[in-house]
């Protein structure tokens, strides 16, 4: 069995350890004492340059930034090598298969796993996965997981002086259908405040792991909700330096999936790199 | 609902960093347990994940993906609840607090005869904004290896950094190197844009 928290001691951690911590001037790249003003600048000339590189014609991003300064964190964790181009290998052509024996049939619904309700904004996110042209991606595992309304996650190392909802662990599982749909029901998180440098605070969102029917479609994202005030100062969103690519992240509030007098909808499709596998093999698949 | 007539947007939905909070809700029991450790077929695979000033990262998370020790793909289901005896391919190691990860799993056979047999990976971390892949070779078959195009592509040092080192016990020892000189080779697949 693996390590099931990270450490509580790490010194360049993101949680926010206590408003005393975040008061001293903490040395290193996670350096809390700087403002939300340095951060918005470096921000905003990297979107600048950006948008000039667009305007001498270089092709839209579509994917994060490895190299984003202004995530401090990612200053020693991005590679500075070019990826290697390669084809997929068998082996790679194909994903681990998951089925009904992985998962709880109630796993999918994170407002029924304690004994009572948990509070907070009840919502379902529901949409499709799908492959990079436009199949839809069956039976595959997708995981979530997400602070409480209050933003407080279950984890020893988020001392975010926030309650702790002794009926919501803000983690859930299900498998994708026949034509790539899942549903999760869930409360609406909270804003975050993290230390990447004083004030900062994560825009609320929803962890979604995902596998493809091919191991180089593995992904690991972030949802957002639609019109969130602090888009503009989050380093970790920001680091999607194009617009469209941006709200690729972003659900759409549905008043169909919304239910009468129970819960709001929201509507998020994911779509994952293009497969290099042939239809017909994946026919099989099931 | 969805409506499955519309024509969707078919760019690729973008990743984001795994973040710090992933250790109560992707780590599951016996997630990096392939084979039950210390079974016959058993085959130890550690290793530490460094950043760019050489230290070790804390908060990772890595995954293996590999065929059995007769080159076939998996195609059984049970990776998430184990029953000890189906071999599903797939593993998951969250690092420990020294940076370590450790598999219990078994050699990969060639998929197609005279192919370098790997295993597939994939890293998370906080800090890092999107997923990376690489792949382990095993060290013994050269001769699979000197004749292996995607490797033959790289340079002696990449090369050497792709393939695990052997233990006197028979197990598999593989560092990733998130940035530096010593970086880990990483692979981008056709249909993976910035």
């Amino acid at each position: 069995m693996s390590q099931h928290q990270t450490s509580d001691t790490d010194e360049a951690s993101e949680a926010f350890d206590s408003p005393t911590v975040i008061n001293e001037a903490v040395k290193g790249p996670d350096d809390a004492a700087e403002s939300q003003a340095t951060l918005s600048a470096e921000i905003a000339d990297i979107e600048s340059q950006y948008k000039q590189n667009l305007a001498a014609g270089q092709k839209p991003e579509a994917q994060p930034r490895l190299d984003y300064r202004p995530y401090r964190s990612s200053i020693l964790r991005h590679p500075t090598k070019d990826p290697r181009h390669t084809d997929p290998e068998t082996i790679e052509l194909f994903s681990p298969a998951f089925g009904h024996r992985d998962i709880g049939t109630l796993e999918s619904d994170l407002t029924i796993q304690a004994d009572g309700e948990p509070i907070g904004e009840r919502i379902r996110v529901t949409g499709r996965v799908l492959d990079g042209d436009g199949r839809p991606v069956r039976n595959q595992l997708v995981e979530i997981w997400q602070a409480n309304s209050a933003g407080r996650y279950i984890h020893k190392r988020d001392q975010h002086p926030a309650p702790i909802d002794p009926n919501f662990t803000g983690v859930g599982r299900t498998l994708t259908g026949p034509n790539g749909e899942y549903s999760f029901t869930t409360i609406k998180p909270g804003p975050y405040p993290w230390k990447n440098h004083h004030n900062a605070w994560r825009p609320a969102h929803i962890h979604f792991s995902l596998f493809g029917s091919e191991f180089t479609q593995r992904m690991i994202t972030q949802m957002y909700f639609p019109g969130d005030p602090l888009f503009a100062l989050d380093p970790i969103y920001q680091s999607i330096t194009d617009q469209k690519a941006r709200d690729r992240l972003v659900a759409t509030y549905d008043h169909n999936i919304t239910e009468h007098e129970f819960l709001m909808g929201y509507n998020w499709d994911i779509v994952l790199t293009g497969a290099n596998r042939t239809w017909m093999e994946e026919e099989d698949d099931d | 609902m969805t409506d499955l007539t519309a024509t969707p947007d078919l760019t690729p939905t973008p990743g984001q960093t795994v973040g710090p909070f992933y250790g109560y809700a992707l780590p599951y029991d016996h997630d990096n347990e392939l084979v039950p450790p210390g079974s016959a077929r058993a085959v130890q695979l550690t290793g530490a994940v460094y950043d760019g000033a050489g230290e070790r990262v804390p908060d990772a998370i890595l995954e293996i993906w590999q065929p059995d020790e007769n080159g076939d793909v998996p195609r059984a289901t049970g990776s998430l609840r184990r029953n000890g005896f189906t071999f599903t391919g797939f593993g998951r190691a969250a690092v420990d607090p020294e940076g370590e990860f450790s598999f219990s799993t078994v050699n990969p056979g060639p998929t197609e005869a005279g192919k370098a047999p790997f295993i597939s990976v994939v890293i998370f971390a906080r800090g890092l904004l999107n997923r990376l892949f690489t792949r382990i070779y095993l060290p013994e078959d050269t001769e699979a290896l000197a004749a292996d195009p995607f490797l033959s592509s790289l340079d002696e040092a990449d090369r050497r950094r792709l393939i695990a080192t052997r233990g006197a016990d028979a197990s598999l020892h593989f560092d990733i190197r998130l940035q530096g000189e010593e970086e880990t080779p990483f692979l981008r697949f056709p249909g993976h844009e910035d």
